[in-house]
């Protein structure tokens, strides 16, 4: 099995020498596969942000090497060529504070127009984007300043995608939204990564959203990896989440008081569905 | 890269230095701002070197830290000594075209390069143990008496506190735009000089927009809690000049009166 991102050793650190200095990272091995939804789980601090933008270059690490397809992304010179950029769209939190054009589809353009591309490539990919993140065509020519906040964060999003990145990574993309907004925009990223194949890597906080739609889940505590591996074998380890301050999906909470009452369900369920289907498994069976 | 700015930069601490009463502070480095102008020779800045390296010491902040926040002066500095170098009349020991190297030169070069230095070095001593909340409450009361004659010394005083605590905020922002425009393939390091100010739009646009965000949320929040300016306004921390100040004006008062001293006969 080959991975598209790989970090080897990654350590980063940061205000080295000054009074402030922090290890962000230490040490960090990574691997993701490709064409899987990677969660990315820590609170504050625990170097999620970091990790993520090591993964396109704009940080350097301190120590160790980050790997696209096989290839360090740095090259002999110290240099990271802006093409890693393009593989790997990052969407940072809160990306409608990032908009800057007057108009929706200029702004969407450029990533795009960066890239380089033909005029007409540059207007399919626009229209593309903007059909991936729901936004009406006939919106394009509109200010993105005038938009509401979910909208924006559509746009800035839209931006990202137009680059047509192997690697689509989103920071947060859901912090802010309300739930019907939340709903929406993950639904998205899950369409987009059914229609294009594409990498996916989502960093949130909250379990909730992230563990109904990832394959594997990734934590950080402490500028290191916690845990990895796929939704049920990280929660079996309920409890570690717990005492590193995260918290672990509503479903699951239920079920571990329902063993602790004495019901042995699989402690590892972590969606409605399937405590449904265990409960009632269990009431058969008895 | 912005991070490594340390000019006006506050390291916290609790030594000597730190908790000297703001606004003894802020009278004693404008006093040896004067004392530093009045010195004239090798003895006198030799005595006021000492002053400020101990000061250095007892606030324990690294040496290294103190270079860097002289990084951004080198230039001037350097500028200074080349032109007192080549233009100071006085016996001339080498000469190459128009460029003359005299005693005095190289005598008034060192002693401009020292005084800058510690110019710098003692002025930012400031800024590093002192918070810039205190810096302002410092010299709110010490421009009190202005009030008296309608001077807005209030009003400035709220507002150089709010530029100064949102320095880093502005800077973490700023950052995290360059990061994101650069994730979406802008290119801030190449092109020719107009290339290079369009590249910057991208950055800027985004950058007003949230610092006038920030603001209308400031004005709101204070606001909700019912500021209305300097009006039967009462402070929580009360300042008062305690054992620590009085050992601070004494140890600079016999400091800067022997500078001055000796500054008169020329040493």
């Amino acid at each position: 099995m080959s991975y598209i991102l790989e970090t080897r050793g990654l350590t980063q650190v940061y205000g080295a020498g000054t009074p402030f200095e922090r290890t962000a990272l230490d040490h960090v091995d990574i691997q993701v596969e490709k064409g899987e939804i990677l969660g990315v789980i820590g609170h504050t601090g625990s170097g999620k942000s970091t990790l993520i933008q090591h993964f396109n270059g704009l940080l350097k690490p301190t120590e160790g090497e980050v790997l696209l397809n096989g290839r360090s992304i740095w090259d002999e010179k110290g240099k990271c060529s802006r093409k890693t950029r393009f593989e790997v769209g990052l969407v940072f939190q809160y990306p409608e504070y990032q908009l800057f054009e007057e108009t929706i589809a200029k702004d969407i353009a450029f990533g795009p127009t960066n890239m380089g591309l033909s005029e007409s490539e540059i207007k399919t990919r626009v229209a593309e984007a903007m059909d991936f993140v729901g936004l009406d065509p006939s919106m394009a020519g509109q200010s993105p300043f005038a938009l509401s906040g979910g909208q924006k964060r559509r746009v800035a999003i839209a931006g990202v995608i137009a680059m047509r990145p192997a690697v689509l990574i989103l920071d947060e993309p859901t912090a802010g939204l309300d739930p019907a907004g939340r709903d929406e925009i993950l639904a998205q990223i899950r369409d987009y990564h059914a229609r294009t194949g594409a990498t996916v890597l989502i960093v949130s906080h909250s379990m909730e959203d992230i563990a109904r739609m990832a394959d594997r889940l990734l934590v950080m505590n402490q500028a290191h990896v916690m845990l990895c591996g796929t939704p049920r074998e990280v929660f079996a380890h309920a409890e570690e989440i717990v005492a590193a301050g995260l918290d672990i999906p509503e479903i699951t909470k239920v079920i571990r008081e329902l063993n602790r009452r004495g019901i042995p369900l699989d402690p590892s369920i972590y969606t409605v569905e399937d405590a449904v289907r265990a409960i009632r498994a269990y009431k058969e069976g008895r | 890269m912005l991070r490594d700015i340390t000019i006006g930069q506050f390291f916290p601490g609790t030594s000597a230095v730190h908790r000297v009463d703001p606004r003894v502070k802020l009278t004693l480095v404008v006093c040896m701002i004067v004392t530093l102008f009045l010195a004239a020779g090798p003895v006198s800045y030799a005595l006021l070197a000492l002053y400020i390296l101990s000061i250095i010491k007892i606030s324990g902040i690294a040496p290294k830290m103190v270079v860097r926040g002289l990084k951004p002066v080198v230039f001037i500095v350097a500028f200074t000594a080349v032109l007192n170098l080549f233009y100071t009349p006085g016996n001339e020991l080498w000469s190459l075209g128009f460029l003359h190297v005299t005693d005095a030169g190289i005598k008034v070069a060192v002693l401009m390069v020292v005084r800058i230095l510690l110019l710098i070095i003692g002025t930012s001593m400031l800024t590093y143990t002192t918070s810039p909340i205190d810096l302002t409450d410092g010299l709110e009361l010490l421009l009190g008496p202005l009030k008296k004659i309608h001077v807005p010394v209030h009003e400035l005083a709220m507002m150089m506190s709010i530029a100064l605590r949102f320095i880093p905020t502005l800077i973490e922002e700023t950052e995290k735009i360059i990061s994101a425009q650069k994730a979406r393939g802008a290119d801030f390091d190449s092109g020719n000089l107009i290339q290079r100010a369009r590249a910057m739009v991208p950055i800027l646009v985004p950058l007003f927009i949230s610092a006038f965000r920030r603001a209308d949320e400031l004005a709101v929040a204070m606001e909700c809690r019912l500021y209305r300016g300097d009006i039967g306004r009462t402070r929580m921390k009360q300042l008062r000049l305690g054992r620590v100040d009085f050992g601070a004006i004494a140890i600079s008062a016999a400091v800067f009166g022997a500078v001055i001293v000796l500054g008169r006969f020329g040493w």
